[in-house]
């Protein structure tokens, strides 16, 4: 038997149930087998319907009505100002200091464990161990710093006691907006090494070779291959964590007990708390500004991603 | 001349590595480091195991615990129950549809978590009148939030097999199309299943925000609760999970692949 059998068998296979030419009798087998099929992908749609298109339409919608379901502007307008435009800016800037933070730093460690090997033990433990980081910390991350910078934390103590240099001399920063960057750049750097790995490990060793072989030093390789190569790869990157980072709410939560400077904090507000009369739908709008601020980041993220796939892959 | 040849960074490069290696690692090991010496304080600078002893006697942590494997499993068996034959059907039927599927699987990346709580309150209302008040019901939205993981894992795993040759041999030997998803396609991709089960695993370990805000005492809820009054005690049961995440993810690195020597690459040999 030859390698190329079954392959062939496929290719002549694959059009037979839906090309072959029916009588009528046919005609109406395959119409209830057409039904059988679409109804066999049913329970998917109807779930994905039910858990989440229907509760985003909930908050697009519920966004532009009033109280009593009538179509309205106001609440788009009252969270464009004060308190809940100053959280948007606040969500934002906090956002894009640490995305640039993390982008920079998981850029330079995805570039320094990009050994060209997928299977080494290296790239298996930082793989694992920035999964376990980025995506599935949330709550224990916060507590990852408490017992680091807190009051009674490791780094705190010894500081204090080695050194005499009293962290807390300019207040209770790690449980206010300073802490909050450091955790979410803490974040940042393991979920910029997953998504920019990939693209470092593009980079053909043969590129270097042909810069080499030109008369060119490693600066040159960077400077007119390297980063020209990487760049929509590492903005692309830098996007993903920008959103990862408005979208947070569990860190920010667990830290700040307080006071709610945030847009998701905000919105955890109006989920728990006795809503004022006529403004339900506040915090409809202000998560309907999430949706808004998140997709087209990612959208900006998807068309960057095909830019680079271009050269790398 | 060698590192010319060899198309290899210089020796300045690989200590700059060696370096950014160091310094981020240690950024990211001390707060982990951090959390076990904050775990093990005893009275006066010595060390004891008091706090990881009360995970087990504490049975607010330890009914959430139970209850968190309970939704992870129930998480896995729902999503895998939903997603596997849907694609499988899509491949096979109804192309067409794919880049609907896929579009819809990956959608749950593009909607903030706190987002959907705030549309899902009114239909967990709906929900609870139903099944009751248990915090097992979360199973459905955290299938939907490992949905993109899932959908990616089995993807992989499915374009790795020639899907429409197996399915045809196994109807024309006479297999139901049921037996076809249960019997051909779960051997053949079990590797693609069982990294989307870990990562599922991994995910609802560490959910929060929408437990915490449809008002269920999951793990997370509960570890955030208990350190408002006995720190360490959070501590020691963020550092397991944290552990045992890092451990399923760990596996996860060797399952994830395409399995060598599969039914199918033999036959083709």
């Amino acid at each position: 038997m030859t390698a190329g059998l079954p392959r062939i068998s496929s290719a002549a296979a694959a059009p037979l149930p839906d090309g072959r030419s029916a009588g009528p009798r046919h005609g109406v087998r395959r119409g209830i087998r057409e039904v059988l099929d679409y109804l066999g992908i049913l329970p998917f749609l109807l779930f994905i319907g039910v858990f989440l298109l229907w509760p985003t339409c909930t908050v697009i919608v519920g966004a532009f009505q009033d109280a009593e379901g009538r179509p309205t502007l106001d609440n788009l307008v009252a969270v464009a100002q004060g308190t809940y435009l100053e959280a948007f800016a606040l969500s934002f800037a906090l956002s894009a200091v640490t995305a640039l933070l993390g982008a920079v730093l998981g850029g330079l460690l995805a570039w320094s464990v990009a050994t060209g090997r997928r299977d080494s033990a290296l790239r298996r433990v930082v793989a694992a161990a920035s999964g376990t980081l980025a995506q599935f910390g949330g709550v224990m991350l916060a507590f990852a710093f408490l017992a680091t910078f807190g009051f009674n934390g490791l780094v705190t103590l010894f500081l204090r006691d080695r050194l005499g240099i009293d962290l807390f001399a300019g207040g209770a920063w790690i449980y206010e907006l300073p802490g909050l960057a450091l955790v979410y750049t803490y974040f940042q750097i393991p979920l910029m090494v997953i998504v920019f790995l990939p693209a470092v490990e593009g980079l053909r060793p043969q590129w270097r070779e042909a810069c080499l072989s030109l008369g060119g030093d490693s600066w040159a390789y960077w400077r007119h291959v390297g980063f020209p190569i990487l760049w929509p790869s590492f903005l692309g990157a830098t996007l993903l964590l920008f959103a990862n980072a408005f979208s947070a709410y569990a860190t920010a939560k667990a830290l700040i007990s307080q006071a709610s400077p945030l847009v998701p904090l905000r919105i955890g507000t109006f989920l728990t708390s006795e809503i004022v009369l006529g403004q339900a739908n506040l915090g409809k709008a202000l998560a309907f500004g999430m949706i808004v601020v998140v997709a087209a980041t990612t959208v900006l993220y998807a068309l960057l991603q095909a830019r680079s796939s271009r050269w790398l892959r | 001349m060698a590192a010319l040849g060899m198309g290899r960074p210089g020796h300045g490069e690989a200590v700059l590595r060696r370096t950014i290696l160091l310094v981020v690692a240690a950024y990211l090991l001390i707060p982990l480091l951090a959390m076990l010496e904050f775990s093990t304080r005893g009275p006066r600078g010595t060390r004891s195991l008091a706090a990881w002893a009360r995970i087990g006697t504490n049975p607010d942590l330890v009914e959430a615990i139970f209850v968190q494997l309970q939704l992870a499993a129930l998480t896995v068996v729902l999503t895998l129950v939903l997603l596997l034959p849907t694609m499988v059907l899509v491949q096979l039927r109804l192309p067409w549809l794919r880049r609907t599927i896929e579009f819809l699987c990956l959608l749950p990346l593009t909607i903030p978590a706190i987002v959907l709580v705030v549309g899902l309150a009114p239909i967990y209302a709906g929900v609870t009148r139903l099944f009751g008040e248990s915090a097992l019901t979360l199973t459905f939205v955290y299938a939907v939030l490992v949905l993109p993981f899932a959908y990616r894992a089995i993807a992989s795993g499915l374009s790795a097999i020639d899907l429409i040759t197996l399915a045809e041999a196994a109807r024309s030997l006479g297999c139901s199309w049921p037996g076809v998803v249960w019997r051909i396609v779960v051997p053949n991709i079990r590797g693609a299943l069982i990294a989307a089960a870990l990562v599922s695993v991994a995910l609802v370990l560490g959910e929060f925000t929408i437990s915490s805000l449809l008002a269920f005492d999951t793990l997370q809820v509960v570890i955030n609760l208990q350190g408002k009054r006995n720190a360490a005690v959070a501590v020691a049961v963020s550092l397991a999970a944290l552990v045992l995440a890092f451990a399923l993810l760990y596996v996860l690195s060797f399952v994830g692949q395409p399995a060598r020597g599969s039914t199918f690459v033999e036959d083709d040999t």
